[in-house]
């Protein structure tokens, strides 16, 4: 199949069995000269590209490399920890696993399995993410702390750059709080710092992501607890293997904090309570310091240490004991009988009654046309007796002399109806009525009759306990109030309130106080302690009014004790808050097992301390200062079935 | 058929050139394999360039034109060959491209088919005798293309089928096509597009919509592209020294011995390094359509275009996915990239150049 060519060279040397081949190909030479050009184009079309990338912008690729290259893990910094007055370690730390997801290799597609894995809430995770959109790539995002074994298998096993590249490793610090929920309301807890919180100004210096205290110590004194973070940068390869450590900025540890708290007794506190609603605070009014303080029923909060489940939080909220409460500082309650030595007080100073002003008690008294009842019969009754056996009509008739405007001034002068001032957040402040109060908050004119309600503690007075402890605290102290406080050598070396009362009044106050627990008749003889002063004052407080209890049997009035001992110059004041328990003698026995405890150990250590020096100087305080805790013995145990005449 | 040409006419600028590329490739793997379980690469590199040059001595040596006279026989070899790839090859990184031989060699049957391909293309279209190719003629020639191509893409390795084409278009091209063929072409090219992204693999289409937008999928087949990118531009002017680049060096670079090894020698040696090895690159080309331009007859032509457009179009590819300006397809950079079949066929290619330069007086 030959065509004739026109090319007549071409057929000058045909060669049998061999293809026609020879050619010329001066034919396309303007198509080899176009592929030329088009070769000029394709080089001209690839430098280009290079020149984009190298000389025209190379530091963000430079940049990209670098980020690459190195990576910056955060080394959490250990909160700082908390120890009790003789140095015992209440709130500590372990090291964990915490799981960190690095935003540049994160893939949205991952999370789900992700999730699975360490069995975390899918959305919850999503939402995390979505909350750091608008930070830095390179800042990582903590995930999960607290990783469990089966948790770090399955990150070991799928932190390849072909499965999940962003999962990452970190130790950190976890908080470890004490059993039981012992101190829980007044250490508090921590948690991640949340959004909200974020766009607070007085949080502006806390990061995302960052660990701080949320309520309680932990939170009061965060900045001192929280330590600065720490991180590493390290050169790494593709697979997240370290290649080389750049640089190492080591985490600045927290602080520790020593709180004015006796482990001992705080213990004690919280046995005492078990199985009850209420609070008891131990303070020595001598300094303001916080020996014990106790809120029943309490939480875990090694629960927050982490992050708490959705599942628990709704149990703790919905609980209708209200287990986040701290019921030392926040629960309100008429203060019953227990304020009544406040109103001696008040009548003795404005001089509307003295030590041997006696009135009638025949079952109760009439003013202004209605009859105030007595709890019982005590004919005549003076100021020593009215306090003893808590004789209401006594009461009724000094409130009635003294007025409403006395009592609200000493009752404030010695702390009540304002915050104590303790180191700790959302405290409550209570009630102390008067009449520009009720006329500021409800408009409403004064009745003469609320004067004798409040006279006995009732009506519109409220108190928490550890203004309760305070107020009588300092009264015993003769008119030195001292702001109550937790952290041991603290920034709360507040000046304390001082007011000259007469010592002549205080004495008369404190003796009828000390007939309470050691006469016969006395309505607190179950705080008796052999060998020891103890004052104190009982106090059985109606949470609702007589026509709402008369229609609900169940509810029941609220038992508080307060004593201090010795009686003169105490070491100790505490304040006993029994909710529904109805008696405020059945909370004596539970003031006297703190104050018991607190007095053995002093003895204890005084007994160790001579006989060391005896013995052995060399020998450490140590055995001496860690004592067995004895088993307290059960309030309940010992308050039996409330005798016939009933106590108030 | 086996003349001794004269030592003088051998092209000594093109192999001169080749060697420097070579040489920089060398130092290139090294470089990027120094201290990985590849780390004997570059010494192996240099064995098979040794062989390489070799080879191309002796297909400098061979007539091209009885090389043609073979060329059937070559086409079925190869199709045979391709063949047994897919029935007995071995399967590496998710797809089946070599045939293992003796000594742990193993070679990549579809490097080696394109030397057929190029002589066949060269033959088909000497043996017409009109001036612009006919419907017939174009459709027995795409024919004979598409099937070693077809082959090649059920390895799959559509990066190699694909370097088959330019070889077809400069023959269609140089031989002369009327102008409504290639209207038609183009027509048939835009209906095709979208049918076969349809029927392309999971990876390769992701390969696609992630070459136009590799952010959208960073992790995923965007990582390559984007970390050659960085590599290229944290390159700067003068490049961070040999094993001194931190994409190479910590491996955020894939594979930067091989497909992305021009990216690796942008970052170790910077805008400078890189404009010398393109026009290197470039003279290369030049001197390959020179002797195009200076052959005897039509099938030397032929044969030096079809090597050139090959290569040109393995450089625009390679190099343009370096940059991110072509997606990502998986095939060597030649001289350059680590591998015994590239480099060997890549050999074999310039020897048949200087087998039609040698006989360019002959007449």
């Amino acid at each position: 199949m030959r065509f004739p060519s026109l090319e007549p060279h071409l057929e000058q040397q045909p060669q049998p069995g061999k293809i026609q081949l020879r050619d010329d190909p001066s034919f396309a030479a303007t198509k080899m000269a176009a592929f030329q050009y088009i070769a000029v184009g394709v080089f001209l079309f690839l430098v280009t590209g290079f020149w984009e990338l190298q000389i025209k912008s190379p530091e963000i690729y430079n940049e990209r490399a670098e980020r690459n290259r190195i990576k910056a893990l955060p080394i959490v910094a250990p909160r700082g920890k908390i120890l009790d007055r003789d140095g015992r370690v209440i709130v500590g730390n372990h090291s964990t696993w915490s799981l960190i997801l690095s935003r540049e290799n994160l893939r949205q597609e991952h999370l789900h399995e992700i999730a699975d894995g360490l069995h975390l809430d899918y959305d919850d995770l999503v939402r995390k993410v979505g909350r750091y959109r608008n930070r830095p790539k390179y800042e990582p995002i903590i995930i999960k702390e607290e990783l469990t074994p089966s948790d770090l298998a399955f990150v070991e096993a799928h932190r390849d750059p072909e499965t999940f590249p962003e999962m990452e490793l970190i130790e950190s610090q976890r908080r470890l709080y004490p059993d039981n929920g012992i101190l829980a309301h007044a250490i508090g807890y921590t948690g991640e710092i949340s959004e909200s919180e974020l766009d607070i100004p007085e949080y502006a210096k806390y990061n995302q992501g960052q660990i701080i205290g949320k309520t309680g110590i932990e939170k009061e004194y965060n900045d001192t607890l929280m330590g600065i973070d720490g991180e590493r940068q390290s050169v790494v390869d593709n697979r997240g293997k370290e290649r080389e450590v750049l640089g190492i900025k080591e985490a600045k540890p927290g602080r520790n904090i020593q709180l004015t708290i006796d482990l001992d007794l705080q213990v004690v506190a919280e046995l005492t309570l078990e199985g009850r609603r209420g609070a008891v605070v131990a303070i020595n009014p001598q300094n303001g310091e916080i020996l014990a303080m106790a809120s029943r029923p309490s939480f875990d909060p090694n629960k927050f240490a982490v992050r708490i489940k959705g599942k628990d939080w709704t149990e703790l909220t919905s609980d209708p004991g209200k287990p986040l409460v701290n019921r030392a500082i926040q629960a309100q309650w008429a203060p019953g009988s227990t304020f009544k030595p406040l109103v001696a007080l008040a009548g003795l100073e404005s001089g509307s009654v003295d030590q041997d002003t006696n009135f009638q008690c025949g079952g109760g008294a009439t003013f202004f046309g209605h009859y105030y009842k007595c709890w019982g019969t005590h004919g005549t009754v003076s100021l020593h007796k009215g306090i003893v056996q808590s004789c209401d009509a006594y009461f009724y008739n000094v409130g009635n002399k003294a007025g409403i405007d006395n009592i609200a001034y000493y009752a404030t002068q010695a702390g009540l109806g304002q915050k104590s001032g303790v180191d700790l957040p959302d405290e409550a402040s209570g009630t102390v009525p008067s009449p520009e109060w009720k006329l500021r908050n409800f408009r409403q004119k004064w009745f003469a009759g609320e004067t004798i309600s409040v006279a006995i503690g009732q009506g519109a007075l409220t108190v928490t306990p550890i203004q309760l402890a305070r107020a009588i605290g300092g009264l015993a102290m003769g008119g030195v109030w001292h702001t109550p406080h937790l952290l041991i050598s603290g920034t709360k070396t507040e000046k304390p309130h001082e007011w000259a009362l007469n010592p002549e009044n205080v004495r008369n106050v404190v003796d009828g106080m000390y007939g309470v627990v050691n006469e016969a008749g006395g309505t607190g003889v179950r705080a008796k302690i052999p060998g020891l002063d103890v004052c104190g004052k009982t106090g059985s407080a109606q949470t609702a009014s007589n026509e709402y209890a008369k229609t609900h049997k169940d509810v029941k009035d609220n038992a508080w004790f307060v004593e201090y001992a010795p009686c003169h110059n105490p070491e100790v004041v505490i304040a006993v808050l029994w909710e529904s328990a109805e008696h405020g003698m059945l909370s004596a026995p539970i003031a006297r097992d703190v104050m018991a405890a607190w007095f053995d150990k002093k003895q204890r250590l005084a007994e160790a301390e001579s006989a060391r020096q005896k013995l052995n100087p060399a020998t450490s305080l140590v055995s001496a200062i860690l004592p067995t805790l004895k088993e307290p013995s059960q309030a309940a145990g010992n308050a039996g079935p409330p005798p016939a005449e009933g106590t108030h | 058929m086996f003349q001794f040409a004269s030592i003088k006419d051998f092209d000594w600028t093109m192999f001169f050139v080749s060697m420097i590329i070579c040489g920089l490739g060398v130092l290139q793997i090294f470089s990027a394999t120094h201290d990985t379980v590849w780390q004997g690469s570059w010494w192996k590199q240099m064995v098979y360039i040794a062989a390489g040059i070799l080879l191309m001595w002796i297909a400098a040596n061979i007539d091209y034109h009885a090389l043609m006279t073979q060329v059937y026989l070559l086409y079925i070899s190869s199709i045979l060959l391709l063949v047994a790839v897919l029935v007995i090859g071995k399967r590496a990184f998710g797809s089946t491209r070599w045939i293992a031989l003796p000594a742990g060699i193993h070679l990549q049957v579809s490097e080696f088919a394109k030397i057929a391909i190029i002589l066949l293309v060269a033959r088909f279209l000497t043996e017409l005798r009109t001036d612009v190719l006919e419907l017939r003629d174009l459709l027995k020639l795409a024919g004979v293309i598409l099937l070693p191509m077809a082959l090649i893409a059920k390895e799959p390795d559509l990066g190699t089928a694909l370097t088959y084409l330019p070889v077809l278009a400069i023959g269609i091209f140089l031989a002369g096509m009327p102008w409504k063929y290639w209207l038609a072409i183009g027509a048939v090219a835009l209906l095709v597009v979208p049918v076969g992204f349809a029927s392309l693999q999971g990876y390769q289409k992701a390969r696609i919509v992630s070459f136009l937008d590799p952010e959208r999928d960073p992790q995923g087949t965007g990582y390559q592209l984007i970390q050659s990118k960085i590599a290229v531009g944290a390159g700067g002017t003068w490049g961070k020294g040999v094993t001194k680049g931190s994409q190479t060096q910590l491996r955020f670079l894939p594979v930067p011995h091989t497909d992305f090894i021009f990216s690796a020698f942008a970052e170790e040696h910077g805008f400078i390094g890189v404009m010398l090895v393109l026009i290197l690159y470039f003279v290369l080309l030049m001197q390959i359509v020179q002797n195009a331009q200076t052959a005897p007859d039509r099938a030397g032509m032929y044969i030096c275009m079809g090597v050139g457009a090959l290569l040109l179009f393995h450089i625009l590819v390679n190099v343009g996915m370096v940059v991110g300006r072509m997606p990502v397809t998986g095939i060597p950079l030649p001289l350059m990239s680590y591998g015994g079949s590239s480099i060997w066929s890549t050999f074999l290619m310039l020897g048949l150049v200087n087998s039609v330069r040698v006989r360019r007086f002959v007449n």
